[in-house]
């Protein structure tokens, strides 16, 4: 383990708590948000963006570069049909299963065992796209 | 509107963007989730789209980052969870046949609801903009839809 994948996994030990406190690893209070019965999940995103907004661009206003090397750089990306097409198919997949990548994860360890099940669809979905769409 | 109230989400959601913003401060990466699903594929898979640079670069500390996201989770539930362990009952056909969607819509939109949906619109991408509003409104009619059928 070098120091990178430890601040890494400290971050995803943060990342992680705060999805289980949040209700995210459980599928029904996402499902509530999609029914529009209980509007709390744009909380979690929100607050999540809203910090992390400071430390993408007011943070590299103090620091040349970050504490163990390598560059600040803004998550952009250009913006082509496989973003929307990708986007809409997720939405899909999200409305009927109440999971994303990361509350899938995360519910490994609330042990909320049926969502293995969805980490291993997961995969296999991340397989088919890998294999078989270009670009 | 908030039948739970809002403090689980808000403090939720402030923790997740300090896991976030403590990656990024200390080595510029975005800790962001789907591509894990593609990263990980490259220890299993010889085919080439799994074995480029981006995927053998970042394979190892996205690992980390998953490891991490489990930990937290596994430290919430024996600390400050009042339910302890806790399993769905969403049916498991849902489950699969969704995180087979989740799984091919996130990795071909080269994102999801951490990429586009925190670090994304936190780096105003106009990209990510787009990609939320459609990932949300696609989701919100799915499970409007699906409640309206009588699926359960």
């Amino acid at each position: 383990m070098n120091a990178r994948n430890i601040v890494v996994y400290l971050g995803g030990i943060l990342f992680g708590f705060g999805l289980a406190y949040s209700g995210m690893t459980k599928q029904e209070i996402v499902l509530s948000f999609l029914r529009l019965d209980d509007l709390g999940l744009i909380f979690v995103m929100g607050a999540a963006a809203a910090i992390t907004f400071v430390a993408i661009n007011i943070v590299p206003k103090f620091m040349k570069r970050p504490v163990l090397g390598g560059v600040f750089k803004p998550r952009v990306s250009e913006l082509t049909k496989n973003t929307i097409i990708g986007a809409a198919i997720f939405g899909v997949g999200w409305g009927i299963s109440g999971q994303c990548p990361g509350s899938a994860i995360a519910s490994l360890g609330t042990g909320n065992w049926p969502v293995i099940i969805g980490i291993a669809t997961i995969f296999i979905g991340a397989y088919l796209r890998g294999r078989f769409i270009n670009n | 509107m908030f039948p739970l109230g809002i403090e689980p989400y808000l403090v939720g959601g402030v923790l997740i963007g300090l896991g976030v913003s403590l990656v990024y401060i200390f080595t510029g990466l975005h800790a962001t989730q789907s591509s894990f699903f593609t990263t990980t594929l490259s220890w299993f898979s010889k085919f080439g789209k799994f074995q480029g640079e981006k995927e053998l670069t970042e394979r190892d500390w996205r690992l980390a980052l998953a490891l991490g996201v489990v930990s937290g989770a596994i430290i919430y539930t024996f600390t400050l969870s009042p339910t302890g362990i806790w399993i769905t009952g969403v049916a498991l056909w849902r489950l699969a046949l969704g995180g087979l969607l989740v799984g091919f819509g996130t990795r071909l939109s080269n994102g999801c609801t951490s990429g586009h949906g925190i670090s994304g619109l936190a780096s105003l991408s106009r990209t990510s903009l787009y990609a939320v509003i459609t990932f949300m409104a696609v989701g919100i009619l799915t499970a409007h839809l699906l409640a309206f059928l009588g699926v359960v």
